[in-house]
This record gives C-alpha cells, structure tokens and sequence, in this order.
C-alpha cells in the first residue's frame, strides 16, 4: 500500500510565514498609500490563497492528491504561485497599456495646444 | 468643389530631420502657395522644429518620440480640428516627391477615393531594395489584399492623400505601431475607398532610414501578428459610421 505524499511541517511553517509577511507588506503599502487598492487587490488575494494553503496542510495534501501530485505537496504552492504571478503580470500588462495609450494622448494634446498658443502670439 | 477651394494641409512627420525637412517644407509650398503645412517634429533632439519654422511651417512639437503613428496621427488632429477638408501626408525625410503629388491627389479630389497612396510598385517601375526586403513587401501585400478583398502593393507607403472623411476617422483612431499597414485595413474595414497610384519614391539624401535590412524580417513577423490580431479587434470608432 502507498501511502500519500505528505507536507513536511518545516516546509508549511517557513511558507506560511513567507506568504504572511507577503499579505503584511501588500496591507502596509496600502495603508501607506504607495499601493493604490486596485491594484493591491490581486495581490492580497495571491497572498491570502498562499497563506491558506501553507498553513493548512491536509488541504494541500488533499489538493495535491487531487491534482495527481504524487511526490511532493508543496509543489502545488509553486503551481499556485505562479499562476498568481503571471495573473499580477497580465493585469500590469493591461494597466501599462493603458497608461502609455493615456501619455499618447497627453503629449498630443500638448503639443496641439503649444502650437495653438504660439501661433497665437504676436 | 475645386482644390483651389478647399481648405488644405500638408502633414510633415519629422524625427531628426533638420538636414530634409526644410527642403521638403520649400517643394510642398513650390507645389502649392495655398498649401497649410504643419511639421510634426515628433520628439526630435536636432533643429528639425526650428529649420521647420525657418521655412515657413506650422510647427507641432511632441515633447517626446511617439513613434510614426502616433506622430501622423498628431497631424490628423490638426488638420481635423482645423477643419481641413483635403490632406497630404508627405514625410519628412524627403523620400516623398512633393511634385509627384497630383498624382496622390487625383482621385481624392475626383471623389473617387477616400484615401489616395501613392505605391511604389503599383507601377513596375523597378524600385530597389534587398531581397528579404522585396519579399517581405510582396507577402504584406498578399496579406492585405486577402483581408481588403481588393488588390494593394505598396503597405507601408506613407505618401498619402485623404478627405475630411478618412481624415475624422484617423483623428479619431490611428494605429500607432505599423500605421500604414494596419491603416489600410482600417480604412476598408470602415467601408471607405481606398486606392493606390503609381509613384516613384527618392532615396534619402541625408541620414539613414529608420528601417534597416536586418530588422526586415522581424519587422515582418510582428506587422503580420498586429494584423491577425487586428481582425478580431474592436474599433475604437463604430464601423461603417466613419
């Protein structure tokens, strides 16, 4: 008989704290606004998820049973990470966009305006 | 209404091209007294907006380099809020023949067309480059010819003519990275007519072109993924309303 593949305490403990210091940070930055909400959101969720999962080890067990995860666990912890990461990075990716379509517009403008206040003046 | 008449506007891109621009400036207004011409000096480090001025033209000064597009369509901006019915594109490298631009012009102001390009190869007449060059040229324009359903040769000409109808929509929406590819598909997109002239193009006198051999093929690879992406994008400006 096998028997599952359990989470070493060491590894959920180190974790647990590496994903709470994570969601302290996240809260901190916006508590001190340097992190505006909407963009502090995923990460806090990212962070909440990593914690939930470290901390609770017959979760992750069983979410790696599931998943067909025979050796290790905490390899989920990384899968899971990841995709949060690649998540946070789209969303940049988007917000990026946004902002540089924005600075197109603002030096247009600009420009239009300069021009139209020169040729104003004798 | 005859050309005389209308109101119209040269648009001179311009990056770095304090040794071209003014000459260019010189041969549009030789070509046409009543022409407006405004540079669009797009973020450059020389005296191309001071030479620019020297010689006559409205200058717009981007505070930065925005790029081809986002240059042109600084000029579409003008000319539309300046309430221009008629409009000439004519780059500031001096590679566009400002005398060649009654040919542009015709169907424009024949009404026949919405936007005139003057193309390259539309012609025959042999026009020079690379063979990775001349390749990728001919398969851009098999591409766009498959999406417009109608026969283009020359994508990337920038030596164009437009009427305030082309010219509201680009005002409104231009694509900023491969503008004349990605323009032209736009423009049949929004059920405007579009038509291609023969002409002939000069090599630059001065200064290098922004595109060099090497970068042909990349340049290919990422103008035909912003066309395969563009077909399933959604217009800023509703289509067929233009």
């Amino acid at each position: 008989m096998i028997l599952a593949a359990q989470t070493p305490l060491k590894v959920s403990l180190a974790a647990t704290a590496a994903s709470l210091v994570l969601v302290l940070v996240v809260f901190e930055l916006i508590r001190s606004r340097r992190l505006r909400e909407r963009y502090a959101l995923l990460w806090l969720l990212t962070g909440i998820v990593l914690v939930i999962l470290s901390a609770w080890r017959g979760g992750l067990n069983t979410i790696a049973a599931w998943l067909g995860v025979r050796g290790y666990p905490p390899a989920v912890l990384f899968a899971v990470g990841l995709l949060f990461v690649i998540l946070v990075l789209l969303h940049y990716s988007t917000v990026i966009s946004r902002l540089s379509d924005q600075n197109v517009v603002l030096a247009q403008r600009l420009a239009l305006l300069e021009t139209k206040l020169s040729e104003r003046e004798p | 209404m005859s050309a005389e008449a209308m109101r119209r506007i040269a648009i001179v891109p311009a990056y770095n091209e304090e040794r071209n621009v003014g000459r260019v400036i010189d041969e549009l207004r030789a070509f046409d007294p009543g022409l407006h011409v405004v540079v669009v000096s797009d973020g450059s480090l020389d005296r191309t907006a001071e030479v620019a001025r020297e010689h006559g033209a409205h200058v717009v000064k981007l505070p930065f380099n925005l790029g081809i597009g986002g240059a042109v369509q600084t000029g579409f901006r003008y000319a539309h809020e300046n309430g221009f019915e008629l409009v000439v594109r004519c780059d500031g490298d001096g590679q566009h023949d400002p005398s060649q631009l009654p040919k542009v012009l015709a169907p424009v102001l024949a009404g026949e067309a919405d936007i005139a390009i003057g193309s390259r190869f539309a012609g025959g007449d042999g026009y020079r480059s690379s063979a990775t060059r001349r390749i990728g040229i001919r398969l851009l324009a098999l591409v766009v010819s498959a999406i417009a359903r109608q026969r283009v040769t020359d994508t990337t000409s920038g030596f164009q003519a437009l009427n305030a109808r082309a010219l509201a929509l680009f005002a409104a929406d231009y694509p900023h990275d491969y503008p004349e590819v990605e323009g032209m598909v736009m423009t049949i997109k929004h059920r405007l007519r579009l038509c291609e002239v023969p002409v002939t193009m000069r090599e630059r006198e001065h200064g290098r072109s922004s595109i060099t051999a090497l970068r042909s093929i990349y340049y290919m690879a990422k103008v035909l993924v912003a066309l395969f992406v563009g077909l399933f994008r959604r217009s800023v400006v509703p289509e067929g309303r233009a």
